[in-house]
């Protein structure tokens, strides 16, 4: 079996980029990014890219990157308010947005890798998200056709892997990633950790290696926080 | 004296119940955590993973794989668990979350709420609140009872794009408590802040309401 660890990003990505593709990538907010995936996209200089992925990171880090460069065509997403630059392109049509309610976004690409290709949610009915949707009726309740979603290409970013693809993340850098790994065609995981197979707690993995095609550890994680809230030590004491 | 932000999600705080699973949205509904009322327990979701959200983290001790739907930074608790969004939501949807305060750009006397574009002017998109009030429970509005403009934001029925149809339980805002039923039944004004007349909200109020005042 050929390997799936990468050199490096750049690598990683090799033969799988082309003008007007589909991206997913992973995070929420900051937070659970792959950065240096992101970066290697912007150096690619791909572009017309349709991007899914829940936000489009803030101005001058994550996504926001790819979007200053003028790669990105049209996002999926469902709340993009820590982007001014996304705002500005969007009001002024620019930007093509499909927004999506967080919930239909994370079941419509885990549908998408799963095979389904279309669901039911009350999410969104009577709102603009329902317009030119097919919807029915089940039990009294009206419910509304949600279609799967597919990508040509997923990046995302686990804390630990290995070489067999096999994924774990840490606390709520979780988020989109473990979806994504399976709805697009290709999947591309950046870990901070490349362990040896074996190592991980087989009980524990999050993503089962089938998902996982080509696996890197980045060479740098800056994990920039988006908001630092804290309380102040002498708290402790009390607490 | 209409009542503040504080006072508002303190109001808004008396509505949990021991035990509850409850959402809190961003900006002011994250608030309500300050006012758990003495005795009640309750288990915070947050729509982005994790369930037994704790407390802001000491200074020096946050970490960046850990914030809250606000991207804010947040801790963990011994009972907390991790999951991911596609899970985060199979919960709210399917359910199993007792209660959600959200903030608002409109609520309607038929329980519609507006809360996520302004056309033209502001976007910033739903997040998860079409998924929250589409499957939680019981839905609490906490907002500012006026625009900035004086315009009323309880009104006969929402001019802006729609987050759910039917969906408000309970409004509270600066000068009182209305109970809105998911619009099932008349707007009951039930609560007044103290020091505000019944003169002054119907003058502020563009949507109908019967007043039921303990």
């Amino acid at each position: 079996m050929a390997t799936k660890i990468q050199s490096d990003a750049a690598t990683a990505l090799a033969g799988l980029l082309f003008d007007g593709m589909t991206v997913m990538a992973g995070g929420f907010g900051l937070c659970g990014i792959p950065e240096n995936l992101i970066l290697a996209i912007r150096e690619s200089g791909v572009k017309d890219l349709t991007v899914v992925s829940n936000n489009c990171g803030v101005d001058g880090f994550g996504l926001g990157l790819l979007l200053e460069n003028g790669q990105i065509r049209k996002m999926i997403s469902s709340y993009v308010g820590e982007n001014e630059l996304f705002e500005r392109l969007y009001i002024e049509g620019k930007l093509e947005v499909e927004f999506t309610p967080q919930g239909t976004l994370a079941e419509r690409i885990r549908a998408g890798g799963a095979g389904i290709p279309a669901f039911f949610t009350r999410t969104g009915v009577g709102t603009v998200v329902a317009e030119g949707k097919e919807t029915r009726e089940f039990d009294g309740e009206t419910f509304l056709m949600e279609r799967a979603l597919k990508a040509d290409l997923s990046i995302v970013k686990a804390w630990k892997g290995d070489a067999a693809g096999n994924l774990i993340y840490r606390k709520t850098a979780r988020n989109f990633n473990p979806m994504m790994a399976t709805a697009g065609r290709v999947c591309v995981a950046e870990v901070e950790a490349l362990v040896e197979t074996g190592s991980l707690d087989k009980d524990m993995i999050h993503t089962p290696g089938v998902y996982v095609h080509r696996i890197l550890k980045g060479p740098a994680y800056e994990k920039r926080i988006e908001r630092l809230t804290t309380r102040p030590r002498s708290e402790k004491a009390s607490a | 004296m209409p009542w503040t932000r504080d006072d508002m999600t303190a109001r808004a705080a008396r509505e949990l119940k021991d035990g509850f699973y409850v959402n809190l949205g961003i900006g002011i509904p994250t608030l309500v955590a300050n006012h758990i009322p003495p005795g009640v327990e309750v288990t915070l979701q947050s729509e982005n993973g994790m369930l037994g959200m704790g407390p802001y983290p000491f200074e020096g001790e946050e970490d960046p794989d850990l914030v809250n739907a606000g991207k804010m930074t947040i801790s963990e608790l011994d009972a907390s668990s991790y999951f991911n969004s596609a899970e985060s939501f199979a919960m709210i949807r399917g359910g199993h979350i007792d209660l959600s305060v959200l903030g608002a750009m409109q609520v309607a006397a038929n329980g519609d709420l507006a809360n996520w574009m302004v056309p033209g002017k502001m976007v910033k998109g739903m997040g998860g609140a079409m998924d929250l009030v589409a499957g939680v429970k019981r839905v609490i509005v906490v907002m500012e009872h006026s625009e900035k403009s004086g315009r009323s934001k309880l009104v006969r029925e929402c001019t802006l794009p729609l987050t759910g149809k039917g969906v408000v339980d309970l409004l509270i805002t600066d000068l009182g408590v209305f109970d809105i039923d998911r619009g099932r039944s008349a707007v009951r004004l039930v609560e007044l802040a103290p020091g505000v007349t019944l003169d002054h909200i119907r003058a502020h109020t563009e949507a109908d309401f019967v007043t039921d005042l303990a």
